[in-house]
């Protein structure tokens, strides 16, 4: 569980990403003109700034870029789980696209359950979510099984 | 360009400890009286202030408490330790055309135990802030040291880097600051064994891949080069300078981006040798912006000592320490020394190209000093 006081902020330009996370799917704004990815969020399109970024859904599934493994001191609930992994994936559509995230064994399980040793750069992985409250549900992702 | 016109004649600084009792401002007013001491110049001289975004006050306070006359120009620059070389070239820009004569830069923080002591701590910061940061915080990367963490694990992956090679980086600025009896860390020296067995702050990096947290202050003085040739100290010239960043660039979150092991120091490195006489394999000696130690492998790919992947390499057989290919850090730097945004690593470069440094490279004519990797950054080459 995340401490509210990190949850993320909600505006308008950000709103289809969290609201996809919400409704199971990962959702990136996209350059009408040239077909290019951008992430995180912004208000303007960085690879056509006259035309408006649309959003699409993309597959949710990546290779684990990098790994650490954080240990205090920390802030908040994850002085707690504490010290638990945190990821970097490329997302298989544009590899120059990354996602922060956690790696967890199956949805609903804690980010401290699968260790930094356990986890090797370049695995392939897929996005899951979870339910954070009413606004927030967070990406997580899994190991993909082949 | 401003090749060679201005100069550094006067560097000053304070203390550096874990908790000093004077205000941030109260140490940088006392660092700039120390460097108007070394340069021989009258505070009413100064008409040009220079600094970062970052520092706890500005220069109408400095000003008010130092007692200054008019003062004609005055900037920051922002990044945190971003800024250093940025705000001495900045500075430089405006001595050489005229917009002041008498510049002071200066950096004073109470990284510590200030007020902003820890600024990752805190929580629920503006929206404008953290249009990144609120992709990586929910996530548990919180931290710089996370940021850099997540880099450098993908380094070591990449090109086989080793815990060996940061430890390379760490022992040799530790050995550095055990002789300069100005750094926090004179009296405590460090083994392989010591580094290989500290705690994780955030795996693969451990608390000595860490800058020191340190209160202190320190400023320098610019004057043209016409008036460095009747100053009371060998004049330090203002070679080259530049700043930085890539397309994409994300500041400290710089995975948001084409491609992070190919950060804003290679866009620094190019302007700043397209201006300069001086290249890379003519450096006697650097300062390299080291708030983490894999920041120095990926600087040394940037500014061209070597090739990108080989940074780590480029570690071993002592390459750091004096009598080795590039001694780096001199004065123990950020990790050993002290820990004031990069300001030491500028002062530690004038002492250098004066022949006055406590790890003197003999005969040392130029020096490279650069900013933070992973942030927008900047570099400065100057020589005797």
């Amino acid at each position: 569980m995340t401490d509210s006081a990190l949850l993320p902020f909600i505006d308008d330009t950000n709103r289809p990403f969290w609201r996809g996370c919400q409704e199971g799917i990962l959702r990136m704004q996209q350059c009408p003109t040239t077909s290019r990815l951008i992430f995180p969020p912004r208000p303007v399109n960085p690879w056509s700034p006259r035309d408006k970024a649309i959003w699409t859904e993309v597959s949710g599934r990546g290779t684990i870029w990098s790994v650490i493994e954080p240990h205090p001191p920390l802030i908040s609930n994850f002085t707690k789980l504490a010290p638990y992994n945190a990821i970097v994936v490329t997302l298989e559509e544009d590899p120059s696209i990354r996602l922060i995230g956690n790696l967890v064994p199956a949805a609903g399980a804690q980010i401290n359950e699968i260790t930094y040793e356990d986890i090797v750069i370049g695995t392939p992985v897929q996005a899951i979510f979870e339910s954070i409250n009413d606004e927030i549900t967070l990406p997580r992702w899994v190991v993909v099984r082949q | 360009m401003i090749k060679d016109k201005t100069a550094i004649v006067g560097i000053g600084q304070t203390a550096f400890g874990k908790k000093l009792p004077e205000s941030e401002l109260e140490l940088a007013c006392t660092a700039v009286m120390n460097a108007l001491d070394d340069a021989g110049i009258d505070r009413a001289e100064i008409d040009g202030l220079a600094s970062y975004t970052q520092e706890a006050h500005s220069e109408v306070e400095l000003a008010r408490n130092l007692g200054l006359g008019d003062i004609s120009w005055f900037s920051q620059v922002g990044y945190g330790g971003g800024a250093g070389p940025g705000v001495i070239g900045n500075l430089a820009m405006a001595v050489a055309t005229g917009q002041c004569r008498v510049g002071v830069a200066w950096r004073s923080r109470k990284r510590a135990s200030g007020a902003v002591r820890r600024p990752w701590s805190k929580t629920g910061s503006s929206a404008q802030e953290d249009i990144a940061t609120n992709y990586t915080r929910p996530f548990g990367v919180i931290r710089p040291v996370d940021e850099i963490a997540l880099l450098a694990s993908r380094y070591m992956h990449e090109y086989g880097a080793t815990r060996d090679h940061l430890a390379n980086v760490a022992l040799a600025q530790r050995k550095y600051a055990n002789n300069n009896p100005d750094a926090q860390m004179v009296n405590k020296t460090m083994t392989r064994e010591d580094y290989m067995t500290s705690r994780w702050i955030s795996k693969p990096l451990c608390l000595f891949d860490n800058c020191l947290e340190t209160d202190g202050a320190l400023a320098t003085v610019i004057v043209s080069a016409d008036r460095a040739r009747d100053c009371k100290q060998t004049p330090v010239y203002i070679h080259a300078w530049a700043q930085g960043f890539h397309a994409q660039h994300q500041t400290m979150q710089n995975f948001f981006c084409d491609d992070p092991l190919h950060g804003p120091s290679w866009v620094a490195a190019r302007q700043l040798y397209r201006q300069s006489d001086i290249q890379a394999q003519d450096i006697d000696v650097a300062q390299i912006y080291d708030a983490f130690t894999p920041l120095i492998p990926l600087s040394l790919e940037g500014y061209g000592f070597c090739d990108r992947g080989e940074g780590a390499a480029y570690t071993e057989n002592g390459n750091l320490e004096i009598g080795g290919a590039l001694p780096v850090n001199t004065s123990g730097g950020g990790l050993s020394e002290a820990y004031v945004h990069g300001f030491n690593l500028i002062t530690e470069g004038v002492k250098q190209m004066r022949g006055t440094a406590h790890n003197q490279v003999s005969d040392a004519a130029t020096c490279l000093i650069t900013a933070g990797e992973g942030v927008p950054t900047g570099a400065l080459i100057l020589r005797r």
